[in-house]
């Protein structure tokens, strides 16, 4: 058997991480025969889908990185409250004032991971809806369109999130 | 103090219940599929969340496996409405005429 | 108080329900009606959640992860489907 490259070992090695951590989580329980279990599946899933798990082992783990993560879900979890006002507002209101458009916006971010991320947030903040990501482009439905131009659009929409991924990601 | 931490787990759950009634009367009320899933999704993930906080605040030796419940739907819900509003707009669901631009439409338009 | 409050969030959670019930059979396309169950699945891991603290099991939480599971791949599967064919 050939050896394992670095790169695709530490990749492995922070899936089992992963898998392992949910397992306990799952289990709620440390005791022996359960960590046994959880390791051996844990260890078989990471080698067997070393490189389609990759996908979850592209975080930085420099300190940056981690104040990064911090800062990003508490402006996640503010925009996710303001977003479902947002929505409230419209909804309650009997004109149901929306006037909605496809805008398309652009993304620094290069990794898939950082791009999930970003799709996914821009789902759950005020008024946004990702449709499709094109490589660096993406398309978003906006329910209260304020700007159909590209560079208002992606500061609007993209800017707020894109400045703590990039750190996480890049 | 766990009568205090009673209550406030009894309001989280009507304050999250009251999101995904939003989010219903926002499915119903919204005129076209993009409109409606935008609804439906933010209201649903919110009020979820806030029901498992509520949970959690009544019986706080759940709270790792509620915490699992919120992060597992916190990645999936936006990623399925996503590939919901996908799906619709490549088979050309028409949006509401209120619609004032579709850039997505014209650009796969002029590739066509 | 607590429980009175309980109960009160499980009737919110079931008007949802029927709100959402409602777009499923109105339509008027199929993805609509994947919208509102989509939703109405969403709705039921909160009746699920409910049922755990009144019922005090802590099983129920399992199951309303597994049901979380499907609605996932359901969603997925189904919207798939409707693109290009299984």
């Amino acid at each position: 058997m050939d050896v394992m490259p670095i790169g695709r070992m530490r990749s492995a090695g922070a899936s089992f991480v992963l898998l392992m951590l949910f397992w306990v989580m799952l289990n709620g329980s440390l005791a022996s025969d359960v960590l046994i279990v959880g390791a051996v599946a844990s260890a078989a899933i990471a080698l067997i889908y070393r490189d389609g798990l990759s996908i979850f082992t592209e975080a930085r783990w420099t300190p940056a990185a981690i104040a990064a993560t911090f800062g990003y879900i508490g402006y996640f979890l503010k925009e996710l409250v303001k977003s479902n006002l947002h929505i409230a507002a419209v909804v309650l209101d009997p004109a149901l004032p929306v006037h909605p458009g496809i805008v398309k916006v652009h993304t620094r971010l290069k990794s898939r991971m950082g791009r999930l991320l970003l799709a996914n947030s821009i789902t759950l903040t005020p008024g946004t809806l990702t449709v499709a990501i094109e490589d660096e482009w993406l398309y978003v439905h906006w329910v209260t369109m304020e700007a159909a131009d590209q560079e208002e659009a992606t500061r609007q929409i993209v800017a707020g999130f894109e400045s703590y991924l990039e750190v996480m990601y890049g | 103090m766990a009568a205090a931490l009673d209550i406030l787990g009894g309001l989280l759950l009507v304050a999250g219940t009251t999101f995904l009634l939003l989010g219903g009367l926002g499915l119903v009320r919204m005129p076209d599929v993009y409109n409606r899933i935008q609804a439906g999704t933010k209201a649903t993930t919110l009020g979820t969340l806030l029901t498992l906080a509520g949970a959690a605040c009544l019986h706080p030796d759940w709270a790792i496996k509620l915490l699992l419940i919120g992060l597992f739907l916190l990645f999936t819900n936006p990623l399925s409405s996503q590939v919901l509003a996908h799906a619709a707009h490549r088979m050309h669901v028409a949006t509401t005429p209120a619609t004032e631009v579709d850039l997505l439409d014209e650009e796969t338009g002029e590739e066509a | 108080m607590a429980d009175a409050l309980i109960t009160f969030a499980a009737v919110l959670a079931g008007l949802a329900f029927l709100l959402a019930m409602y777009r499923f059979v109105r339509g008027p396309r199929t993805f609509d009606r994947v919208v509102a169950f989509d939703v109405m699945t969403i709705v039921s891991i909160t009746g699920i959640v409910l049922g755990a603290v009144v019922e005090e099991r802590v099983v129920y939480l399992d199951v309303a992860l597994v049901y979380a599971l499907m609605s996932f791949l359901g969603v997925i599967v189904v919207a798939r489907y409707l693109e290009r064919g299984l």
